[in-house]
């Protein structure tokens, strides 16, 4: 029916998410590129310096230790964001009681703002906190959860990943359910364990979520900001300053728009890997590709 | 197959022990939140239940932070953000399930790329543009509004999750409304959008509750508090306050109410949106 149409009322569709993905999306993206390019230091006559930005950033210590933080912190929560929540997933995925229940309380960090959540932790990792009370319950020393450049990261990511833990077992829950029955009992009648039965079917089953979860985890832990912006401020000592808070200090507080614009740059570049693998591996056929 | 007792045991001890640490954080805030001023909130051993309960932080921190403002602009915002999505994903997901037309796979492309590109590593164009248009809080509450909402009026996944939705639906209803005499805009609106009514209601939950907890372009854009949506009221709070935790905790509380009313009541979507293939703001 739709060729009886007049050609122009598919653009009448388009058009109007269009005008919006090109004023917010498409022209800033090349002027990200652009201003990269860029000497900002008088900001009315910015000039072409071609790659002096780039220079600038490797060369700075707090650039590259900020690329190398960023890295630490996805080692540090993307194994435990893929293989704890699957663990949660496959416990509550059993006919026990009180599913629903076990399934909002876990989600419920998933929902509450990530600002609340980071104030919450600051208290429970202050000294005299709750932490440290448990570490002296079993004689242990108290630590500096953010005070000590060695673990301030490892905190940050302990928050991050208390906050995605139910949203990824969401993920995991509904493709188990894809899982077929009948094979369990086959790998139960053969003899296997608990454990066995779930890594001879359910791990093999759900490879392309895990794998899908392993994508979408590290890409927004490559994008973490609100954690340590609200909790470290990427201190102590630049221990968890990370690309984006590399990126938002000197856009929007050292006003160095060009080294913050080759720093985009260079996250952009990072996360298109990410995305790309993502893309073609594990969702194509939600785009149709 | 009959799990073992002990199997069940253990199942249900190690939920238990994740859902009291999924709310601990919150136990905590809670309880602070309720501790007169003459308990020690740092003492050693802590104390989860507050000795003399008082609700005096709620109606002190209620007095000296404009909380309920928060909440209306985080309202304000989120729901506009959410009706320009869906109207906007439902346009344009139609023709590009639906009709071949010329550039067809450009605009695909175009769009499936804006996946790719995080919003931090764009964001500083974003902001000068958006100063550009006059859409900042100096210009006025409007203006100021609009600025928080119209950069993510639209994005990617909505688009593509009503596509699929709409490329569910049989033809056929479409053709026989079209010899009925329904012209195209009827069709979408009347036909076709009751009918894709599930996709579009987890197209706006996950909007919603990612509009609410955004904190990095709302806390870019405003300059006045008057316009401050939650997380940046709750953020600029903890600092202002940093010393009094009551406060804060009490402020933070009520903060979360009505997100949390919004989950439970609203929760088999979530679940829903789940299988959907991970909608993330």
């Amino acid at each position: 029916m739709y060729k009886y149409l007049s050609k122009g009322i598919p653009y009448l569709f388009l058009i109007p998410a269009f005008v919006f993905l090109a004023v917010f999306f498409f022209i800033p993206f090349f002027q990200t590129i652009q201003i990269s390019f860029q000497d900002f230091s008088d900001i009315y006559n910015p000039n072409f310096v071609s790659f002096e930005n780039y220079k600038a950033l490797f060369a700075q210590k707090s650039f590259v230790s900020s690329i190398l933080n960023t890295f630490w912190f996805m080692i540090l929560c993307v194994p435990f964001l893929v293989i704890f929540p699957l663990f949660l997933a496959i416990l509550i995925n059993q006919k026990i009681r009180g599913v629903t229940l076990y399934k909002l309380l876990i989600y419920i960090p998933v929902v509450i703002s990530i600002v609340v959540v980071a104030i919450a932790f600051k208290w429970l990792y202050a000294e005299s906190g709750l932490l440290n009370y448990f570490l002296s319950l079993f004689n242990l020393p108290a630590l500096g959860w953010l005070t000590d450049p060695r673990i301030a990261m490892i905190s940050v990511a302990l928050v991050t990943v208390f906050k995605g833990v139910g949203y990824y077992m969401m993920i995991y829950l509904s493709s188990l359910i894809g899982v077929p029955k009948d094979l369990y009992e086959q790998a139960q009648i053969d003899g296997a364990g608990e454990f066995q039965k779930h890594m001879t079917v359910t791990v093999p089953h759900l490879m392309p979520t895990i794998a899908l979860v392993a994508t979408i985890s590290s890409i927004s832990a490559l994008k973490v900001f609100v954690e340590i912006y609200v909790m470290t401020r990427g201190g102590p000592m630049e221990s968890t300053k990370t690309i984006v808070y590399y990126i938002y200090e000197h856009a929007f507080e050292k006003l160095d728009l060009g080294l913050a614009s080759a720093g985009a740059v260079v996250l952009l570049v990072l996360t298109l890997a990410f995305s790309l693998v993502n893309l073609y591996c594990f969702e194509r056929k939600k785009y149709d590709l | 197959m009959k799990p073992s007792f002990l199997k069940g045991f253990l199942t249900h001890l190690i939920l238990i022990l994740v859902c009291f640490l999924s709310l601990l954080p919150l136990l905590w805030l809670t309880s602070t939140a309720f501790k007169g001023a003459n308990e020690n909130i740092f003492a050693y051993p802590p104390i989860l239940l507050p000795e003399s309960p008082t609700f005096k932080n709620f109606s002190e921190v209620l007095k000296y932070v404009p909380i309920l403002g928060y909440i209306l602009n985080s309202f304000i915002v989120a729901g506009v953000t959410v009706v320009l999505n869906v109207v906007l994903s439902a346009l344009a997901a139609y023709p590009l399930a639906r009709m071949e037309f010329k550039g067809k796979k450009i605009s695909f492309f175009l769009i499936l790329s804006t996946i790719m590109v995080p919003f931090q590593a764009i964001m500083l164009p974003v902001y000068i543009i958006t100063l550009k248009l006059g859409l900042s809080d100096t210009n006025g509450y409007i203006a100021g509004y609009l600025g928080m909402i119209l950069p993510f009026a639209v994005n990617a996944f909505g688009i593509f999750l009503l596509r699929q939705a709409f490329i569910s639906i049989p033809r056929e209803l479409e053709e026989s409304a079209f010899i009925d005499g329904c012209n195209v805009l009827q069709i979408w609106f009347k036909i076709l959008l009751p009918l894709i009514l599930p996709q579009i209601t987890v197209l706006a939950i996950f909007t919603f509750i990612g509009c609410w907890g955004e904190f990095l372009w709302p806390s870019i854009v405003l300059t006045k508090e008057a316009l401050f949506t939650l997380p940046v009221g709750i953020n600029n709070m903890s600092g202002v306050f940093a010393s009094n935790y009551r406060l804060v905790a009490a402020g933070s509380i009520i903060s979360i109410i009505p997100i949390i009313v919004f989950f439970v009541s609203l929760q088999k979507y979530f679940i829903k949106g789940s299988s959907e293939g991970a909608v993330k703001g």
